[in-house]
């Protein structure tokens, strides 16, 4: 056996990066053993049910808990009033702003959460429920954010009245929330005033939901005994919780534990904090007994975290040959009737200034102006890295446009606009320094891959034949991996996260990391690039997330941060150890560290290789008296990192579709995705992700909104309506890559798991476009359901036989 | 009040007594009485299938199923699958195949998946996406689903030829 | 999530199930396969104090021929429906229309005559029954009536079965050889309701139509019967004007509630389309 087959051998057998391991989760999952929220049961446990507002915008004129409280099983009914002498009644919020826990005297959107009855069981609680008698004064609701900043508009947040800022600059009306810009406006107005070319869309962003199988909820259980708090919950983002919670509630940070166990999926649905985990946790600290709180699916849609509802006018001004000139994007953002969502304080539109895409833009300008409207709150969520799926949108969506007016090929034109290879680190006109990209190569490779050329040749026939196909295509460049803390805080807490590793004698070991996993696969992932890094079997590598007495601190997982953050404090971490291993490997060889080189999971001796001490050998040695001198035993290694730089991963998608124009129907024939995240560390996972972002991106772009009437009533808030597709409507996804590594990130992978919804979206839409292009249409708006899609066949004359 | 009804049937192989009012829902006696939380609830409206159980030979969301209902059934879900610490052949199929993420809809999906394979040995891919579309995933795409059910039914129908 | 507290009784006979109706009167809702009430009990829209549960009576099942009349038990599953083979043979458009219905979970519980009986005009089978010239056996303490489908579906939630009344049977004139048949169900995703829907049965004498059937799903108030555009086509050719002009006249008598799947425009052209469609398949599949 060669050196270098033997070699391969040892490498395969860890399992580590690159390799397509099962998962080392699955094993309860396909057992029915996975603990979620709703799975913990504690003795004493009782269950709260929240009574909600059936208006929009009311004055709550008096709340009668006596029928209530007269239901067999009922224990106590919470309102405002019992949170007040614990200052709870009103609670910070991720996006700076403050959120009623339970309404106080007014509700300011539809389900606002209005009491708590807590009862025996779920049953007692329903009935309970059922028997809170409110009574409302009906007030006018401004459901059309447009409508918000109307001189005569209705005031919402009457408790911010006299605040003239929440938490992101002056506002100038009391629905105003903040108007956030960046980049060259006078530069850029100028550009737009001597382009020979220049386009403007209308552009929105439905309001939708990431809709998780699994809802939100907790178990909050009070130790009057010892003041201790644990809260078992659905959270992405543990530590984050625990530091709110402790400024909250008074009680020291060091007794809190919050426990996220297992997750039911999370897409952004799970950062927020919501009232219902604060009225859990003032109830159980109220009666000294664990409450469970878990929401109903239409509680979920209704009223946690929503996704996008962003109104935008794209504008792109270029030269006749479609090389971008400028850029000029503005969006109005409805949050709801609080800014809840969680929010980088210098960044409360999140990362939507990278607008500016995979193109080379020399002036761009972008401007958001943030209202409240009596809807639930939220914006940021859904897979969206913080703005990033809008920001995507938009321009991919207007350089379809500009291909259209100048009467460019879709491909051609991102082709000249892209921004090359040679370029990168490339920092855009609007201040992002994307890491690195290769999108020629990607998007040449997909167009041969789907046969671009025969596809608009065979569109030219049907369209001569009256039928509709459309091409889309997506090359999008998303940023990821929030972030360097001196841009990146949330309430002031850096965004870094971390890593502790722990190697024991026999060889093994478990790390632990500030991030949480919602079904991304990190207890396999982590473990393998520890396997890499210290060359143990990712077998044994127990990778630990969710119980804040256990972790380090770190910022937890929404916005594709594990892998940028996470995976690269893992990295840095077992380097450490793998340091303070060569030492200990020199002392136990009696050479000096640098006689020794690294291979696969052994230090040799250069020169000498038969002279080796694996690192399973050196684990037992740090525990023993056998060491260098002056060194302490044990073999950790902890990193808190705080990344130079967000990541940049991209990619390439084409979209082929068939609309029947008698009905509307929208058929994907074909959708091939080429994904770039750098170093891959599992491929079959990082398949498993792109095959669930697009799924949820054919949803958003399909089906997904959350309509309501003029008088802010839902219309649409159960799975009755909410489009979340079959494994009947849901397409095949081919998968493709690049490898473009990280220059910056310790084993330069970049984090890949939103980059399919944040390029499928647009690829869907211009794939719906693309297919009424020919007959003069440059936009339609989401969602393309089949009575949408008719609308325009109608309005074209073409949806009849 | 509504006076309680003892029930009894049998839960993966194993009698159970329970004592429930009518309206007490049977995914609630399987998760809360029982001990049995692989079937999971993901709404009320009857849609999403997390719920699945395997119940008189029938799949069924035993969030729209009464108890009170199930005098003398047979129940069966998906803690019930691996026999004397052998998994079942959907059980390993999901893991090779990368079937499952966040792991809530699976038990739902290898309960369903189950009765599946009794209805149709051989089912090809449009069969299986048709004969679960009473299960909902968020996190795979249902793609990875496919596989998991393709390699089960391979593998059941090697060990019914004895190959 | 939580229904409101009830009783809940299991008759083993007919007679004994007419006797909780009579004794509870309205207070008492029947109890098919659940997959209709049992989530509006959930969400408290309904809440009967009463529930009586027919799915232990044997004499409510079963699928058989007799005399040139398919007789299905009203406690059929739309499940035992689809893998009949006798319906699969005899009565193919009631399996297409059944795979339409709901998915798997739900057809294993829901009934053919849960699904009739409720009256809601989003459900499949009365635009079934009606192409088919169905009838169905209501049976109450005072004796047994035989109504035809036709006349049966009132309105919204309203049909002729009266109170005390349960339907035991539904009767199908086994249709005759080489009769064409479709439904064509448009609907946004699996487990949806139809956006409009249209059942056709029909024969052929030649290059004419002997005789034609055609229903509408979810356009109206209840299944509407397309008896104008049923009278163009008989006697004709079925050439494109002829289908159009019959879901011209099919399109006119529709009267559909906006809703998320569309407006009434929408759907009153929807009817229209899926007229077209179940009509030329059901051309296909008619023999000369």
């Amino acid at each position: 056996m060669t050196a270098t087959t033997e070699t391969l051998e040892r490498e395969t057998k860890l399992q580590g990066i690159g390799s397509s391991r099962l998962r080392k989760e699955d094993a309860r999952f396909i057992r029915g053993k996975g603990t979620y929220v709703d799975d913990i049961k504690l003795p004493g446990m009782l269950f709260g049910a929240i009574v909600r507002s059936p208006y929009a915008h009311a004055r709550i004129k008096s709340i009668n808990k006596a029928k209530a409280l007269a239901v067999p099983g009922v224990v106590a009914v919470l309102t405002a009033d019992d949170l007040k002498p614990v200052k709870l009644d009103w609670m910070p919020t991720l996006g700076g702003d403050v959120q009623a826990v339970l309404a106080d005297r007014k509700v300011c959107f539809q389900m606002q959460e209005v009491a708590m009855v807590i009862a025996r069981d779920r049953y007692c609680a329903a009935d309970g429920m059922d028997a809170v008698e409110v009574e409302y004064e009906e007030l006018p609701a401004i459901v059309d954010p447009h409508k918000a900043l109307a001189p005569d508009a209705p005031i919402i947040r009457e408790d911010i009245a006299g605040k003239d800022e929440v938490g992101h600059g002056k506002r100038t009306h009391p629905n105003h929330i903040f108007t956030w810009q960046a980049g060259d406006k006078d530069g850029t107005d100028a550009a737009f005033a001597n382009a020979a070319v220049t386009v403007r869309e209308e552009i929105l962003n439905p309001r939708v939901h990431p809709c998780p199988l699994e809802t939100c909820g907790c178990v909050a259980s009070f130790d009057k005994v010892t003041g201790q708090l644990t809260v078992y919950i659905t959270s992405q983002a543990p530590h984050l919780v625990r530091t709110v919670v402790a400024m909250l509630s008074g009680i020291p940070e060091s007794k809190i534990r919050i426990i996220s166990g297992d997750i039911g999926g999370g897409f952004g649905n799970k950062v927020p904090v919501y009232p219902g985990y604060v009225i859990a946790i003032v109830a159980s600290i109220v009666t000294g007994v664990p409450i469970k709180w878990i929401e109903s699916r239409i509680e979920n849609i209704s009223t946690t975290g929503f996704a996008r509802d962003y109104h935008c006018v794209g504008e792109l001004a270029a030269g006749k040959d479609g090389r971008i000139k400028a850029l000029r994007f503005t969006a109005l953002a409805d949050h709801g009737a609080f800014n809840s969502h969680v929010s980088a304080t210098k960044l409360p539109a999140g990362l939507f200034s990278i607008c500016t895409g995979s193109y080379d833009v020399p002036k761009a300008y972008c401007r958001v102006d943030a209202v409240y409207t009596n809807k639930a709150p939220g914006g940021v969520a859904y897979r969206c890295s913080l703005r990033v799926t809008e920001a995507v949108y938009l321009i991919e969506r207007m350089i379809d446009v500009l291909a259209q007016k100048v009467g460019v090929d879709k491909a051609e034109i991102r082709a000249r606009n892209f921004i090359k290879a040679d370029k990168f680190p490339y920092t855009t006109s609007l201040g992002w320094t994307i890491d690195s990209g290769n999108y020629h190569a990607a998007l040449d490779k997909v167009l041969k891959a789907v046969d671009y050329a025969g596809l608009r040749k065979e569109q030219a026939d049907k369209r001569a034949k009256g039928e509709l196909m459309g091409i889309g295509i997506s090359t999008f460049t998303e940023i990821v991996g929030a972030g360097p803390t001196k841009v990146c805080d949330i309430l002031g807490i850096g965004l870094f996260d971390s890593c502790d590793i722990r190697v024991n004698p026999t060889g093994s070991a478990i790390a632990r990391l500030g991030t949480m996993s919602q079904g991304q696969g990190h207890a396999t992932t982590y473990a393998q690039i520890i396997a890499t890094e210290l060359g143990l079997s990712s077998d044994e590598i127990q990778i630990e997330e969710g119980d804040t007495d256990k972790a380090p601190y770190g910022a937890g997982t929404w916005g594709s941060r594990s892998t940028p953050v996470g995976g690269a404090a893992a990295a840095m971490a077992a380097r450490k150890i793998r340091a303070k291993a060569q030492k200990i490997a020199a002392h136990l060889l009696e050479v000096g560290e640098g006689d020794l080189e690294w291979e696969v999971d052994r230090f040799k001796v250069k020169g000498n290789p038969a002279q080796a001490k694996t690192m399973k050998e050196i684990a037992m040695a740090a525990h023993t008296s056998n060491l260098p001198p002056g060194m302490e035993q044990g073999l950790d290694g902890t990193e808190y990192y705080d990344p130079p730089n967000l990541t940049y991963p991209f990619g390439a998608y084409v979209c082929v579709v068939d609309i029947d124009r008698l009905t509307g129907e929208t058929k994907v024939r074909r959708f091939y995705a080429l994904d770039d995240c750098g170093t891959r560390i599992n491929p079959m996972i990082i398949e498993g992700q792109i095959h669930g972002g697009l799924t949820e991106a054919f949803a958003v772009a399909f089906g997904q909104a959350i309509p309501f009437d003029e008088n802010g009533n839902h219309l649409g808030n159960s799975f009755l309506d909410y489009f979340l597709p079959t494994a009947v409507e849901t397409p095949h996804w081919e998968t493709d890559r690049t490898v473009t590594p990280s220059p910056h990130h310790p084993i330069g992978a970049k984090g890949v798991a939103e980059s399919p919804h944040v390029g499928g979206i647009p690829c869907f839409s211009n794939a719906v476009v693309d297919a009424f292009a020919h007959l003069g249409v440059t936009h339609m708006d989401m969602p393309h359901t089949a009575f949408r899609v008719w609308q325009e066949c109608k309005a074209l004359g073409i949806n009849t036989r | 009040m509504v006076k309680k009804q003892p029930v009894s049937f049998k839960l993966n192989g194993t009698d159970v007594d329970v004592l429930v009012e009518p309206r007490e829902l049977l995914i609630h006696t399987l998760r809360e009485r029982l001990q049995h939380t692989g079937p999971h609830i993901g709404c009320e409206t009857s849609h999403c299938g997390a719920c699945t159980v395997d119940l008189n030979g029938m799949s069924v969301k035993s969030c729209t199923v009464l108890t009170v209902q199930c005098r003398d059934a047979e129940v069966l879900t998906v803690e019930g699958l691996e026999q004397g610490g052998t998994l079942h052949a959907l059980q390993e199929g999901f893991t090779q195949a990368h079937g499952l993420q966040c792991g809530f809809c699976t038990p739902g999906m290898i309960t369903r998946a189950y009765r599946l394979l009794k209805e149709n040995p051989s089912p090809s891919e449009e069969e299986i996406r048709y004969w679960m579309a009473g299960n909902l995933c968020r996190c795979t795409g249902y793609q990875n689903i496919v596989k998991a059910v393709q390699y089960a039914a391979n593998k059941m129908s090697l060990a019914r030829t004895g190959t | 999530m939580i229904p409101r507290e009830f009783e809940y009784h299991a008759p083993k006979s007919i007679p004994d199930a007419l006797g909780l109706l009579q004794q509870f009167g309205d207070e008492a809702k029947l109890l098919a396969g659940g997959h209709s009430l049992l989530p509006m009990m959930k969400l408290r829209f309904a809440q009967p104090g009463h529930l009586i549960d027919l799915g232990g009576i044997g004499e409510l099942k079963g699928i058989r021929e007799a005399n040139g009349t398919l007789r299905i038990g009203a406690m059929t599953t739309e499940n035992e429906i689809i893998w009949s083979k006798l319906l699969q043979d005899k009565c193919p458009l009631l399996v297409e229309g059944a795979r339409l219905i709901a998915d798997p979970q739900v057809r294993y519980k829901g009934t053919i005559g849960g699904d009739l009986s409720h009256g809601d005009p989003g459900n499949d089978h009365p635009a079934l029954m009606l192409v088919l010239g169905a009838s169905f056996v209501l049976k109450s303490s005072s004796g047994e009536r035989v109504v035809p489908s036709d006349g049966f579906f009132l309105g919204s939630y309203t049909t002729l079965l009266q109170p005390g009344e349960i339907m035991t049977e539904i009767r199908i004139p086994v249709p005759a050889p080489n009769t064409g048949y479709s439904y064509s169900k448009l609907k946004r995703k699996v487990g949806d309701y139809a956006t409009a829907a249209a059942a056709v049965t029909l024969r052929m004498k030649g290059e004419s139509v002997q005789d034609v059937a055609i229903a509408l799903t979810n356009v109206g108030a209840r299944v509407l019967k397309a008896r104008a555009a049923e009278d163009s086509l008989r006697g004709k050719t079925m050439n494109d004007a002829a289908i159009a002009e019959a879901a011209r006249l099919a399109m006119s008598i529709c009267d559909p509630a906006a809703d998320q799947r569309g407006d009434a425009e929408y759907k009153v052209a929807m009817a229209g389309e899926m007229t077209q469609r179940a009509l030329r398949t059901a051309r296909s599949r008619a023999g000369r």
